[in-house]
This record gives C-alpha cells, structure tokens and sequence, in this order.
C-alpha cells in the first residue's frame, strides 16, 4: 500500500491546543509566588480570570487564522504537526485538519470563549442564593480545570493519531469530574436513598465515559495489532500504526474487513461496536443517556454550555472518523441499527421534554433529542445526510450553549429553574424573553434559523438512502418535530405569557456579561439559518466523498 | 563462572549485607546515646549503604554476568532489573521509616535492620534459579516480614498482622515446598533450567500429568503468596491495616515484585512457553488474574480505612500483572517491569499520605480525608496525582503501564486473552468508583462545623520524596520511552 508522508507544515494547531494549558501554567505559579508578594485572594482570583479570559481568547483568535487559512483549501488535510512520539508503539505526536473537524475546532475556540465569559463575576451583579455562586469559588481551580478541558477538547478534535487520540480524549473526563463535582449544584436529598447533586453527578459522567473510554482502549489496541506495516513521520517502516489517516486507508482497502475474527465475530464488527459504545455514551444515544440529565442540570451554568456544546460533538466526531472512516464495511452493516437507535433518541427523549418542569433538564433531554439527528444522518450514508449530520453537531453547538445560557441567567436571579412557578415574564424581562424566544425557535427547527437547516438535510439524506427502512424512521423521527415545537412552545408559554407573578417583580434584565455570551451566537444562528454556505463549505467536499465512498462499496455478506 | 567473578558480580549484596551488620553494630554501641543522635547515625548508615548497593549494581549493568555460583543464581539482566528496583524501593522505605511516628524512635535500628534484610532477600528470590535458593530466599523475605509487621509494640491490630502473616506465610510455603519436592520428583533436579529440560523430556501418562499439575498448582501457592493473588489474598487487607505504614508501603511493593520476578522466572524456564506447554499454566493464571482482579476491586468498593482500601486496590494491580503473566510473552515480561515501576512510584507515593495524614490526623479512616484540599492543599494534589495515576487516566504512568499490559494480552490474540482483557478493563473502570470516592472526599466535600479535621504543613523532607515519586509519574506518562526501551534489553535476557 501507498502511504502519503504528512510532513509538518505548520505548527499552529500546537499553538492552539496548548495555549490553554500555558493559562494553567501561569494560574499555579501565581499560586505559587502569592505568599512570596503576600497577595491576597482578590489578586489571586483576578489574575486567574484573567489568565483564562486571555488563553481562550488567543485560541480563538488563532483559531480564526485556522478558518481564514483553512478556508481556501477546503477537504485538504492542512495545518499539520507531525512527528514520533513514543517509538517503541509506533506512536506519534500527528495533529492536522481536514474536512471533519475543521468546523468543530472553530467551534470549539467560539464556545470556549463564550463559556468563559460566563464564568466571569464581571459585568453585571450577582445575586447570590443561599449557595455561594460558582464564579467566585476556588477561582483559580475552576480556571485552571477549565483550560485542561478546552485542552483535552481541542487535543481530541485536532489529533490524527489514535493513541493521542486517546489521551486527549481521557484528558477531558477528569476536569468534567471536578468542575461539576465542586462547583456544580450542592448535595441534595430528594427522598430516601435518592441523593442528588454536583457530586452524584460528576461520579456518573465520570464512571459512563470511563466504561466507554476503556472499551475504546482495547478496540484501539485490537485495531493496532491487526493494522498492516505503515511508515512513521521520519520516514522508518513501522509494523503496526496508530496513524488514523493510514488506517482509514486500510479500512477502506478492506484490511480490517478480512483481519482474524474475534471470539468467532467477524473483527472488523467487534471493533466498530467496542468503539461505538464508546462514542455512543458521549453523544448521548438512547439507552446510554443517563448520566445526562444529572451532568447537565448540576453542572454550574458554563460547564453545562460546554458539555453540550462541545463534548457531545466528541462522541458525534469520533463515530464519524474512527467508526465510518476506518471500518466502513461495519458501518454499513450497522448502518439500520444506529439509524434506529437514533430515531429512537429523538422521539424518546422529546417526549421526555413534555414531562419536563425543569428548564434545565427540558434543555438537557432535548440535546439527546437533537443528538439523534447526528446518528440518523450519518447512517443514511448519503452526501446530504452526512452533511447535515455535521451541520446539526454545528448548529447544535451553539444553540444549545445558548439554552444553558438562558437557563443560567433565570437561576442566577430567581434560585429556580421550575418553568411552572414563573409566568408573565416578558413584561418584566422583555430582552430576556426575545432572545429565549429566539433560542427555543431555532432548537425546534424553525426555517430561517441554523436548527432547520441540519435537520432538513438530515430528513431529506436519510429519505434518500437506499435501504427503504429509512424512509419508515424518517417519517416516525419527523413526527418527534411536532414534540419538540410543542414542549418549546409550552414552555415559553408558561415562563413568559399569562399572568405576571409578582413573587417575581425583584427581577431584574440582561446585563453585559450575559449580553457578550449571548448575542454572538443568537447573531450566528440567524446568519447560519439563512447562509449556512461558508461552515458547509467547510466539511462538505470530505463528508461528501465519505459517504460516496461508504455507499460504493461493494461488500460480500452484508 | 568462577568464585571470584561471581563475588564481584555479587557485590551489592554484599555490599547489603556489610550495611546490615554495620547498622547492627552501630545499633548496640549507640545504646547509651540519644534517640536523635543515634537516629542519625543509623538512618545515614543504611541510606549510604542502600545506595552504594545501588550505584555499584548500576555500575555492573552492562556486564554479562549470567550463571553465578554453580548456578544457583543468575545475574542476567531480569535479575539486574529487579536488584536495582528492590534497592530503589528500599531507599525510599527507609526515608519513609525515618519519617514516620509509628516507629519508635528508640527501636528504629531493628526496623532499619530487618527491612535491609528483606531487601536482600528479595534481590535473592528475583535472581535464584535453584528451587532450593528460591525456597530460602522466599523465607529470607518471610520471616523479618513477618517480625516487621508485628512492629508495633502493644498494638492490637499490628499483633494479629503478624500472627496472620505468619499463619498464611507458613502455609502457603509449606505448600511450596510440596510442589517443589513433587518437581524434584518428577525431573531429579533442582536446577529450574534443568527442571524444564526434563520436563519436557518426560513420557506424560495421566499420573505422571496429574503429578505435575499438582506440583504446579501446589508451587504456586507460595509465589500467589507473595503477590497477593487470589485465593491467597486474604492475609493482605489485615496486614496491610495493622501493620506501620512506612512497612505496609514497601511490602505492597518490595515483595509483590519479587513474587512476580521469581514466578516468571519459575514459569517461563521450567514449565516454558504457554504455547507448547505441556500443562495449561498460562489458563491457570488467567483465571486467577480474573480473581484477583475482581474480588481486589469490588472488595475495595466498600471500604473506608485507606490503607485497607489501598490494600484490595494492590490486590487488584496483581490481578493486572497477572494477566500479562500469563500470556509470558518476552512482550508481557516487559509490560509486567515497565507496570511494576510506575507501580512502585504511585503505590508508595499514595502510602506516603497515608502515612502523613496518619501521623497528623492520627487516623487512617476517609473521614480524616474530607476537605484535604483546604486544610493541606499540596498533600490533597500529590494524593490525587498518585490515585489518578493509579486508576491508570492519561497523561500519567500508570495509564502508560495499563496500555503496555493491555498491548501485551491482545497481542496474543486468541479467545483466552480477549476474554481476559475484557475482564480487565471493566475491572478498571470499576476501580474509578472507589479511588474517586478519596478524590471526593479531599476536594468535593465539607467536614460538618463540629468536626472540623486539623490544618497542617508538610516538612520539606516529606515534601521533597512526595515529590521525587510524584514528578517521575507525570513525566514518565508524558515520555517513557527511554525508560521501555532499556527494558526490552532486560525482557529479553533472561537464561
């Protein structure tokens, strides 16, 4: 086989994944000259904020000059680093960008900013309850944690090598566990044996993943061993390879189609289920979704913003570049089931929504419901629904962070999230209710916002698959729209229109802080609504031949 | 190999064994001095002793240094490996025993004593390649263990350590002894080269098959022993509960080494390679790494002293090793060195808090941990490094150790060692659940106003070890390479 060599071109996505860290370096030296210069805790805390404020917002303007780069050049494989790492395992330091996740690494510098900002104390007061807020506790922790995790994000989407791969992927769980674990919502009892909160959560996130992850850890191994003889980025022969791009070409060859059998199953459908649970457990699909809701609604409000804007998309990423990419035989094996399964998210967990007086946990369940689309879409295999399921994981990455927003901005000022005690709000908060209004339009797909766009191309692609079961899932999935505009629409009913509560008269509108989160991504989800051309762009050549590639083969016995 | 040549190739035991008796000699001259004053001496004899032992075995790496002493113990590079991690292990021992309160001041000379001759035993046991000398070796490491686990004088706890370690102890090598005497039976030698020469020579009839499978299974039990493998575990909470710290930490590590050196030497050279094993050696490991690393984990669920749940959790990292034991490819031997060291930096890191937070708090239980983040924040970030590090999470050395023993059962691909690794990892995401549950208490939750747990410092001494293991478990998940590639020379070395 021909293996292209992927020289280093450039060193900035280096740059981009580890400027954060470089934040975290400068938070614990602060910590550490503090009693030298007998700082107190305001300095400490400033010079913490700071620091993140300053490394998120160099990652993403560096990741402009990604985009602006990238853009030219677009289903190329750009911007890589590369070299050997570990040279006894093959492994190797390769990170670059191609169609897959260029959009999801600009993602990911946009809602890190804007995750950061809401972790700010600034710009506007806050009224604490009887719960100190998370923003002023243990401030330099919560920075530093924060950047490991927009690290370990931007490391999983950037790295092209699977053990690196791995690591950054890990690298995201431990920060996850503490942020929701310390600063989440306090313990809770909410009847005998039923414990809830931050920490409950934190350990359930953190138990799922690990259960996936390890299963990704010996799909990854398998797949190593059973990987044919590849070059390293110095140019040596090395017998096996973590290479994802050298493996997708041998998957696509058909070598893990015909690699040994596992335990008297075919190899090649072993390792798509091992690292499909895996993924499945972060983006979330039904059955697996549990941990979810818990994460979602105790996590602090920014840390919320980033599990569904951005950790989600790492479960949806990784099906699509290890699980379609590598074992395309397999995917098109499993094709009906992961488009059931998906179906089966997003009506489920619509009707879950109906049931739903939490604002938060209505927002949560409705991310298992949106996630569906991602699996619906990239099991049609078609250029369209492939697309539009890369589409939805955009659009959904910054609807959804704005859902957590609103939700943030109604607890930090009423200490409630129950949609039913509140009512007439818009009178007292009209900003407040135009922007959720916006928010909750474009979540149950309304034309003209960037929602609608990624589910039409979902709806249209997976019709369009050749396997007429599909065509049956769209309809029953189509019916789930329905649900959604209904729970939306209720829910804005009973927050903003009727009767005015005046328990709620204290309240008060957006400030600043709150406005610079938000307006950005309400600009950005009407633009996308109407010209979602430049982000399609950006993936639409990769994901278009992907799909081609998938659908063309010819498979024996499957 | 001459005598001569086998002395110098011998000298860091030697070397041992002159500190042993100096520190002796010091011990009973210095009666009349001060506790502080003679501390001193004997803490500064046995480190610089230990230590020259180290540098002079270090010196001898490069050597060919095979059969010594009529072969009754092979030099070869695996044992060079383990002479230089028992004497690391023992430095670090012997700092934490100067460190600790639970050693009387005026007894540290015996401890200081009898843990130097456990290290001797234990460079013995990893390089004997006589059944004999592997025999007494493993009772040169037993019966000092068994005087130090019992240390504390008037301590009820630390008396039944002893008096269990002692009982579990002796079974288990009379056991050993049978199976050796069984082996001696079946191959009219006790030379293990030798043994698996006959072995394999031999004409198998049901009871010449089934007198071997006895041997085997009966050999080892003493060698489970050691590692604490089930179903010889049950001695290792309560020792590991009763006996000093600074003991339980080295015993976690120190002997669970050797008994793993000593029990692929044992396999690998008598019963030789699994796959054309007349007896299905590598299916009895496997099961009882499956075991030892369930019953390990899910014991440790439940329990609130640290030191008995550090205990099941080392039960468990048996189990890990055991895994890669029984594949015994020269792969899964350096997965099982490359493990024991990243082993050894986190386990003793961890009871090194243990150990701090004992003699501050003067408790063990996960009560004197809630809030250590405040009250002691360096000690809580040290402690969650060294459990993270042992839950195996990325970028620390012992994800990297996991990888390799991972890598190493998958390599031989066959429905045995799938099985296996299955079984492996969801034990390791079990094991989060109880590590995490320290992580929560440091950092996660808040001491009720009435029992508010003390504040306090870390002496610089403790601080300085806590960080020589901490630093090395960072760096080395980042960049092991050098350190996995010197031990594929010492994988591979090994007759």
């Amino acid at each position: 086989m021909d293996f292209p060599q992927y020289a280093t071109t450039s060193h900035l996505l280096t740059w981009i994944i580890f400027t954060p860290l470089i934040g975290v370096g400068l938070i614990l030296l602060s910590l550490a000259i503090k009693p030298i210069f007998g700082w107190s805790k305001v300095v400490t805390d400033t010079i913490a904020r700071g620091t993140g404020l300053a490394a998120t917002a160099v990652v993403f303007l560096l990741a402009i000059v990604l985009g602006v780069g990238y853009a030219d050049q677009p289903g190329e494989l750009a911007f890589v680093h590369h070299f050997v790492w570990i040279r006894q395992f093959h492994i190797e330091y390769f990170v670059g960008v191609d169609g897959l996740n260029v959009a999801l690494i600009l993602l990911t510098a946009l809602i890190g900013l804007v995750a950061m900002v809401a972790s700010l104390p600034w710009g506007g007061r806050i009224e604490e309850g009887d719960h100190p807020h998370f923003s002023k506790r243990r401030v330099p922790g919560y920075m530093a944690l924060f950047l490991i995790l927009e690290t370990g994000i931007l490391g999983t989407f950037c790295a092209l090598d699977f053990f690196l791969f791995y690591v950054f992927w890990e690298l995201m769980l431990l920060p996850m566990y503490f942020l929701i674990g310390v600063w989440g919502a306090p313990t809770r009892v909410e009847g005998p044996g039923w414990i809830r909160g931050g920490p409950y959560a934190a350990i359930k996130f953190f138990l799922y993943t690990l259960v996936g992850s390890v299963l990704m850890l010996l799909a990854m191994i398998m797949l190593y061993y059973a990987s044919g003889p590849a070059v390293l980025a110095d140019g040596t022969v090395s017998e096996h390879t973590f290479n994802i791009l050298y493996l997708a070409q041998m998957g696509q060859a058909g070598h893990f189609a015909s690699a040994a059998p596992i335990l008297g199953m075919a190899f090649s459908k072993v390792i798509f289920v091992g690292l499909f649970i895996g993924f499945a457990i972060k983006v979330p699909m039904f059955p697996l979704h549990t941990w979810l809701p818990d994460a979602h609604v105790d996590a602090p409000t920014p840390i919320s913003v980033i599990l569904a804007g951005l950790l989600l998309k790492t479960g949806g990423y990784g099906i699509l570049r290890f699980n379609f990419q590598i074992l395309p035989d397999a995917a098109h094996w499993a094709a009906i089931a992961v488009a059931i399964l998906g179906a089966i998210s997003i009506v489920y967990a619509a009707f879950v929504c109906m049931a739903q007086t939490d604002l938060k946990k209505l927002i949560a369940y409705s991310s298992v419901s949106h996630m569906g689309f991602v699996l619906l879409g990239a099991a049609s295999f078609t250029d369209l629904g492939m697309n539009g399921a890369m589409f939805v994981m955009i659009a959904h990455g910054i609807i959804s962070p704005m859902l957590f927003l609103i939700a943030g901005v109604i607890y930090d000022r009423a200490h409630t999230r129950d949609i039913n005690s509140f009512g007439g709000l818009a009178v007292k908060l009209p900003e407040y209710a135009g922007i959720t209004g916006l928010a909750f339009m474009a979540s149950l797909g309304l034309p003209g916002l960037a929602g609608f766009v990624g589910e039409i191309m979902v709806f249209l692609g997976a019709y369009g698959a050749t396997q007429t079961i599909f065509k049956v899932i769209v309809g029953v999935s189509a019916f789930a729209l329905v649900i959604t505009a209904s729970y939306y629409l209720w829910a804005i009913h009973r927050m903003f229109l009727g009767q005015f509560n005046q328990k709620w008269s204290g309240l008060w509108d957006m400030n600043w802080r709150e406005r610079f989160a938000l307006y950005p991504l309400a600009v950005l989800t009407v633009v996308l609504g109407f010209y979602p051309m430049p982000v399609l762009d950006l993936f639409r050549n990769t994901l278009g031949s992907m799909a081609a590639s998938i659908a063309a083969l010819n498979l024996p016995g499957l | 190999m001459d005598l001569s040549s086998s002395l110098r190739a011998f000298a860091p035991e030697l070397v041992l064994t002159a500190t042993i008796f100096a520190v002796l000699v010091a011990d009973l001259l210095m009666r009349s001095r001060t506790d502080r004053r003679r501390t001193g001496v004997l803490i500064a004899l046995s480190l610089i002793g230990a230590g020259g032992a180290l540098a002079w075995a270090a010196s001898l790496l490069t050597r060919d240094l095979t059969a010594t002493f009529s072969g009754m113990l092979a030099l070869d590079p695996f044992a060079q490996f383990f002479r230089l991690f028992f004497l690391l292990v023992a430095l670090v021992a012997l700092v934490m025993a100067a460190l600790s309160d639970e050693i009387s001041r005026s007894r540290l000379g015996e401890y200081l004593l009898l843990l130097l001759t456990v290290t001797l035993g234990l460079t013995l046991l990893s390089s004997s390649k006589n059944l004999l000398m592997m025999y007494l070796s493993l009772e040169l490491v037993s019966i000092p263990s068994y005087v130090l686990a019992g240390f504390k004088q008037g301590d009820r706890r630390s008396s039944e350590a002893a008096l269990k370690y002692v009982i579990y102890g002796g079974v288990a090598s009379g056991l050993t002894l049978f199976g050796f005497s069984l082996l001696y039976g079946l191959a009219h030698t006790l030379d293990v080269a030798q043994v698996g020469h006959q072995l394999a020579a031999l004409q198998y009839g049901p009871a010449t098959l089934l007198a071997l499978v006895v041997a085997l299974v009966l050999s080892l039990a003493g060698f489970a022993y050691k590692v604490a493998g089930v179903p010889f575990h049950m001695w290792a909470p309560d020792v590991y509960e009763g006996a000093p710290t600074p003991f339980t930490a080295f015993l976690s590590v120190g002997p669970k080494a050797a008994g793993f050196a000593v029990l692929i030497r044992f396999l690998l050279t008598a019963f030789g390679d699994p796959a054309g094993a007349t007896v299905p050696w590598n299916l009895i490991l496997a099961i009882m790494a499956a075991l030892t690393m369930t019953v390990g984990n899910l014991t440790a669920l439940v329990q609130n002293n640290l030191k008995r749940l550090l205990a099941f959790s080392s039960i468990a990292h048996a189990g890990y090793l055991l895994m890669a034991v029984a594949v015994g490819s020269w792969d899964a031997v350096r997965a099982v060195e490359l493990y024991l060291v990243f082993y050894m930096l986190m386990n003793l890191g961890a009871f090194l808090c243990v150990q701090v937070v004992r003699d501050r708090v003067g408790s063990e239980q996960m009560a004197a941990y809630v809030d250590l983040r405040a009250r002691s924040p360096l000690l809580a970030l040290l402690l969650a490094v060294f459990l993270l590090s042992l839950i195996g999470l990325p970028p620390l050395a012992g994800f990297v150790g996991k990888f390799y023993l991972f890598a190493a059962v998958l390599q031989a691909r066959s429905a045995l060692y799938y099985v296996l690794a299955l079984i492996g990892v969801l034990n390791s995401a079990i094991a989060l659940y109880y590590y995490a549950r320290v992580l929560r208490a440091m950092y996660l939750e808040k001491s009720p106003a009435d029992q508010l747990q003390p504040s306090f410092s870390l002496s610089p001494a403790t601080t300085a070890l806590l960080l020589l293991l901490a630093v090395p478990t960072l760096l080395l998940g980042i960049f092991w390479f050098p350190l996995a590639d010197a031990l594929t020379g010492a994988a591979t070395l090994f007759h």
